[in-house]
């Protein structure tokens, strides 16, 4: 017996530890984030726009950045969101063939695993083929296709679980299969369909594999959706080597805003989706 | 109310049972005499299987359970923290409502136990052991061609005379059967009864059973819980023939149940 | 009626939208791997798979195209990032889920969540501050070698963190569906609690489990700008692992400028995309497959 409980003790310290090591390393990347940033968010840092010596002087701010982030995702997210509510209410066995609804969650999951850099390179052979240029609306584009298997997946998963009794009273209340969809379950599935939209909006705004080769290069705030862009995540790639500390501190202030965004993603994703579970039935 | 002249295998003292600060087990001195059949009988939702749980200390794997009092087996108190829980759980075999075959083959399943407590038995001892134990529940024959298949594609009834053989392979003491027939058709259930049967000569069996008929069928002895109190504990047959509290004359005639 | 009818119509026509939309998930797919495989077609009539794959000599002015050290330095950076974290993943899964109090269970849940959504260029940024320095100053001295930090070793340390939360999570899932009866019956022989780990709920959540894995193994493959951040950027086989090198995916975005210059050169960065897509793609089905073929066999 003697052994057994040495067994388990050794590997019950190993666990603690493995789990030290996890929970560490998200405290080492707060921190880090912290110190560098924290000292880099000034008032100049965050109300102007890059100069054009971006690379080489002091001067001058991420604004350009914080907006042209904004100016991806939220659109981006939006889409994403319409296409994948859609597709999501239609997996739904009211609809459609199990077989064809579980092909197309097939397909979704691969996409879902699918590299951002993929949907990067892919929008950008077809950009030089139409003879566009980059762009703000190329950024959306592939941060739209990036999106779209994220929130899907998540959505249908949770509209999955509203229980068919509901669905059942309804029609026998004479609703037409749509407009039990998007009136009832809708209201059932809040919670998760928040969720699903706050992750991947979370997703879209950190991602810089996607979108780096397809938004250009710009110190200023984009003009039209022709007009190319910077933003966080990109920002971040491109100065985070620079030489001149004054550059990397940009660099440091992205990192600081983009990371304080994905918390409040985070955190908010929680609070709604216990407030909003307070009104659905289990 | 008279003890039966055996000797008593299990004895709680003053046993409160609280999950998720709702009082379960109230206040439970009872005394199991040994190599009977206990019945455990009583209106469902009432402990009765929380009490079953306690014996073997299976109850602290779930959060927010407090357990006070005593439980006496063999002149010990296996409620003491400082015991080594398996020791005391391999004298508790137990039986489940629902049979559950661990993920592995027929022989293993039998072989688990006895492996765990002896790794390096060797392997035609364990062989002949599982055997034994699998003829002792009348498997034997069913399966002794299948012996390395899944168990899990057993029929319910063989899934749940499996699950015996597999608790009574480590020689356990006390044999805790929670409603072992509940899930079983007409004929499974009758094996399983004519097994405890059997076995009540070298095992102790506590059952928890919420059909009357069941009790009354194969109970040595019987105590009775509603809501989580003792009403009354005694032989079967002083029990069904003379019960002396009015909850007991209630479910007995089928007002409570 | 007319009320009625007019709600059949709207009715027809959305379903006939949500067909619509639906089926352009396919075709969405479909049009980038077709469109990957065509404008990769150049490179590969022009040069055989064998010495795509097999040369180490990467030039593109001089039209040599050897994919075989970066093909090695993605391996080594996988396959590191994963042995690393699979154990801590099943650790700490384990943890979690078998020996945690209810409150640490759930005090720990959104922390995994948070790591889980740090961007990958936050992720980059951290390892170039912290990790780079480290392996520079105090860890390679270790083993006698002298590195600039941006090596196939930090890539994999920094890759193995990133993957962290997708396993754990995964794991901790697939526990918690071991029924607890099926626990019970383990302890109830006897087990200690973990015996009952080992011998039980890994076996009932092994498809799971390696599912899970086989997804973090194409999330690793696929992951792009931590790793270029951090990895070196050369693209010889390396020595050593603190020795810079480069993996696929990175490549692919230092080199990204080539998709705007000369056809063959274009089409050798397409290919290089279209493998890595064909790669993660296979992880990620073959992972599936090990889900649902396994799971029939052990059903409660």
């Amino acid at each position: 017996m003697n052994k057994r409980v040495i067994e388990e003790g050794v590997f019950e310290i190993l666990m603690i530890l493995s789990l030290v090591f996890v929970l560490g390393s998200l405290i080492i990347i707060i921190s880090l984030v912290l110190y560098h940033g924290a000292p880099a968010i000034t008032v100049e840092m965050l109300t102007q726009t890059s100069s054009s010596r971006l690379y080489t002087g002091r001067g001058g701010g991420i604004l350009n950045a914080i907006v042209g982030s904004i100016l991806l995702a939220i659109p981006a997210t939006l889409l994403a969101f319409m296409v994948g509510l859609t597709v999501a209410l239609f997996l739904q066995s009211d609809f459609t063939h199990p077989q064809l609804a579980n092909s197309v969650r097939f397909i979704l999951d691969i996409l879902w695993g699918t590299p951002s850099i993929i949907y990067g390179v892919f929008c950008m052979v077809i950009m030089f083929i139409l003879g566009s240029t980059t762009s703000l609306l190329w950024g959306i584009i592939a941060l739209t296709l990036l999106e779209i298997p994220i929130i899907t997946r998540y959505m249908d998963e949770t509209i999955s679980m509203v229980p068919h009794g509901l669905k059942e009273s309804a029609y026998s209340l004479g609703l037409t299969k749509v407009e039990t969809a998007f009136k009832i379950v809708r209201k059932q599935a809040l919670p998760g369909i928040i969720a699903g939209v706050l992750l991947g909006l979370g997703r879209g705004i950190g991602d810089a594999a996607s979108i780096v080769f397809l938004i250009g290069e710009s110190n200023s705030i984009p003009s039209s959706f022709d007009s190319p862009t910077s933003a966080l995540p990109t920002m971040i790639f491109n100065l985070y080597s620079q030489p001149d500390p004054y550059v990397r501190q940009k660099a440091y202030a992205a990192a600081f805003i983009l990371l304080i965004i994905v918390l409040i993603i985070s955190v908010a994703s929680r609070i709604l989706t216990k407030r909003l579970t307070k009104h659905i039935i289990k | 109310m008279t003890t039966p002249s055996n000797n008593i295998q299990i004895e709680t003292r003053n046993l409160d049972v609280y999950y998720n600060k709702q009082y379960i087990l109230k206040n439970i001195n009872i005394k199991i005499p040994s190599k009977q059949i206990t019945a455990i009988i009583g209106p469902s939702g009432c402990g009765k299987t929380t009490l079953l749980k306690s014996f073997n200390r299976l109850l602290e794997i779930q959060d927010n359970v407090r357990i006070s009092g005593e439980i006496i087996v063999d002149g010990v108190n296996i409620l003491n923290p400082n015991l080594n829980t398996p020791d005391i759980r391999k004298k508790m075999g137990m039986l489940s409502q629902k049979p559950y075959p661990l993920p592995m083959s027929i022989f293993d399943n039998v072989a688990y136990g006895i492996r765990i407590h002896d790794k390096k038995k060797p392997k035609n001892e364990v062989a002949e052991k599982v055997q034994h134990y699998l003829e002792e529940v009348g498997l034997w024959n069913e399966i002794k061609d299948r012996l390395h298949d899944p168990a899990t594609q057993l029929s319910v009834g063989q899934q749940q005379r499996l699950c015996l053989a597999r608790a009574i392979a480590v020689e356990p003491e006390v044999l805790l059967c929670d409603e072992p027939t509940s899930a079983l058709d007409p004929i499974a259930a009758q094996q399983i009864e004519k097994l405890l049967l059997k076995l009540k000569r070298n095992y102790t069996v506590v059952l928890v059973t919420h059909t009357l008929r069941q009790a009354k069928r194969l109970a040595d002895y019987v105590v009775f819980l509603y809501f989580g109190m003792v009403i009354e504990q005694g032989p079967a047959y002083e029990f069904f023939n003379n019960p002396k509290n009015p909850e007991s004359i209630a479910y007995l005639n089928g007002e409570i149940s | 009626m007319d009320n009625k009818r007019l709600r059949l119509i709207r009715d027809y026509i959305t379903t006939k939208v949500m067909i619509a939309i639906t089926l352009s998930i396919f075709i969405l797919f479909c049009f980038i791997l077709l469109f990957l495989i065509w404008r990769s077609s150049l490179f590969l009539s022009e040069y055989s798979i064998v010495e795509i794959l097999l040369s180490s000599r990467w030039s593109p002015a001089r039209g040599e195209f050897g994919l075989y050290p970066i093909i090695i330095g993605t391996i080594l950076v996988t396959g590191i990032a994963l042995l690393i974290a699979v154990p801590i993943s099943l650790l700490s899964a384990i943890y979690i889920s078998e020996y945690a109090p209810a409150k640490l269970k759930h005090f720990v849940r959104p922390f995994i969540d948070l790591l889980a959504g740090v961007p990958s260029v936050v992720y980059g940024l951290c390892a170039f501050l912290f990790i780079v320095p480290l392996v520079k100053d105090h860890i390679a001295p270790l083993f006698g070698v002298q590195s600039t930090g941006l090596c196939i070793f930090t890539a994999s340390v920094t890759l193995s963190i990133m993957v962290l939360p997708i396993i754990i999570s995964l794991c901790v899932d697939s526990f918690a569906a071991v029924p607890l009866p099926l626990r019970e019956a383990s302890l109830s022989v006897g087990a200690t609690r973990w015996e009952t780990v080992k011998k039980v709920v890994f076996r009932a959540s092994a498809p799971s489990i390696i599912s899970a894995v086989i997804l973090g193994f194409g999330r690793a493959f696929g992951e792009t700008i931590a790793v270029n951040m951090v990895v070196g950027g050369v693209s010889r086989v390396p020595v050593s692992l603190f020795d810079p090198g480069q993996t696929l995916a990175s490549k692919i975005i230092s080199d990204y400028s080539e998709l705007s210059s000369i056809p063959i050169r274009e089409s050798a960065l397409l290919f290089m995309a279209l493998l890595l897509l064909v790669v993660v793609v296979a992880f990620n089905v073959i992972s599936k497959i090990i889900l649902s073929k396994t799971r029939r066999r052990w059903s409660y």
